[in-house]
């Protein structure tokens, strides 16, 4: 990474990968060099060049040593853009920043992921951690709620890690179509279900933070403490080294604070509508 | 009897429930089987039994003239299914249909709501149970209505 945070690296896309209308998979490798390391829940800011910035979380494995992996939703103008780079074409990367999930203290513990839309992305690098290293893990088990089965984010990832008989995988859609044989409600509500020990339990939260509000309920109904939740939060971040306050949350910036933040660290403004 | 009733008391549903309580719900209570694709019961049908579920996944589905079926919510083990049964005119609003093979245990609303009025505090021990679980779907559904999912 250059010495200045500010200055982004020039990558190139390696690979370009179209997940669902709307959402790309960009693989970037450096110019020159090989990317800096990261741990799983980290982001790189994305630049556009001529556009803009956006904060983007990696979705490839920490492992991958060549390349960055992120997947992208076409929301905005910097997204959009990126988008559609294609093969061999050249992006800005600052990166990586933020907290990790917390993959290593987990080990020993059961281990809940609860993933919601898109919010299967910044989990996927932790969720390959563990299945990497799963006998360190207790019981693990990854609920995964979207739209509809036509939204399924890594459709055949997900197919692959429930064929494994050492991971409980539930998906579940808000809107069923013919031929949907899985689960049809929001993915809060598989949690009452799953099996894990909510005493010896750490439980990983990514995806809308409404979602992660009931989310949240449905954990402490089971008995999951606070300081054993995790979430992914989501702000609008710009420097991304807790400089400029854009992302200010509380008394937290998430850039530097997050995105993974302890949920008893937030608990007092979580729910704050003003922060 | 006794099998009935151990097999409540392991239920979510009726945990904690005293040994009494859970006889007047096994006296009302039978052993039933739904395979794949068969309905558990069809909107505008009487409401005659609610159920709970031991194992399997029941999809609660809306029929439209000229569509495939709408699927709003699926239910599986350690759920109950069916609120009809407790609020007049004790018709399902509803279809269901078990998605895989389901076993549950029916038990009769007549019998149960005869039981509920003649004992207020068995009564209010299945509202207290029954409340929240209406509730919290309630709850789910206005999430899914909010389709949280995309783009914002």
């Amino acid at each position: 990474m250059p010495a200045n945070a500010f200055t982004p690296s020039v990558y190139r896309v390696a690979r370009r990968r179209r997940e669902l209308a709307g959402v790309v998979t960009l693989e970037l490798a450096p110019l020159s060099g090989a990317p800096p390391a990261f741990a799983p829940g980290q982001f790189n800011m994305l630049y556009a060049f001529g556009v803009g910035e956006v904060a983007v979380s990696m979705s490839g494995a920490a492992s991958d040593t060549d390349t960055f992996v992120h997947t992208v939703r076409e929301v905005g103008a910097v997204s959009r853009a990126l988008g559609q780079l294609r093969p061999g074409a050249t992006l800005g990367v600052r990166g990586p920043f933020g907290t990790a999930w917390p993959v290593a203290a987990a080990a020993g513990t059961d281990v809940l992921i609860v993933a919601g839309g898109l919010g299967l992305a910044p989990l996927r690098p932790a969720i390959r951690a563990i299945l990497a290293e799963r006998a360190r893990y207790g019981r693990v088990t990854i609920l995964f709620g979207c739209r509809n089965p036509g939204e399924m984010l890594y459709r055949s990832e997900l197919a692959q890690w429930r064929r494994r008989f050492d991971v409980d995988v539930e998906v579940t859609v808000d809107h069923a179509e013919p031929g949907w044989r899985g689960h049809v409600g929001v993915v809060p509500a598989l949690i009452a279900q799953a099996e894990f020990d909510p005493r010896e339990t750490t439980a990983l939260v990514c995806g809308p933070e409404i979602m992660m509000r009931f989310v949240l309920s449905a954990l402490r109904e089971r008995g999951v403490a606070d300081e054993h939740i995790y979430l992914s939060m989501e702000r609008n971040m710009k420097c991304a080294i807790g400089l400029c306050g854009h992302c200010q949350f509380g008394p937290a910036f998430i850039c530097k604070d997050g995105p993974v933040m302890r949920y008893d660290a937030i608990a007092g403004i979580f729910t704050v509508r003003e922060v | 009897m006794e099998g009935l009733e151990h097999i409540l008391q392991e239920h979510p549903f009726f945990a904690g429930f005293t040994a009494e309580h859970l006889r007047l719900v096994a006296g009302c209570a039978r052993n039933r089987r739904f395979d794949a694709e068969q309905y558990v019961f069809r909107e505008g049908e009487p409401a005659d039994e609610f159920f709970v579920i031991r194992h399997g996944r029941v999809a609660l589905e809306i029929a439209e003239p000229g569509r495939a079926p709408v699927v709003f919510a699926t239910l599986g083990q350690g759920e109950i299914l069916g609120a009809s049964w407790v609020v007049p005119p004790y018709r399902w609003m509803f279809d269901a249909r078990a998605v895989a093979l389901t076993r549950v245990i029916g038990i009769d609303a007549a019998c149960l709501r005869g039981k509920c009025e003649a004992d207020h505090d068995f009564g209010y021990e299945m509202m207290k149970r029954f409340l929240p679980v209406v509730t919290r779907r309630l709850h789910a559904t206005r999430l899914q209505i909010l389709d949280v999912y995309g783009k914002r």
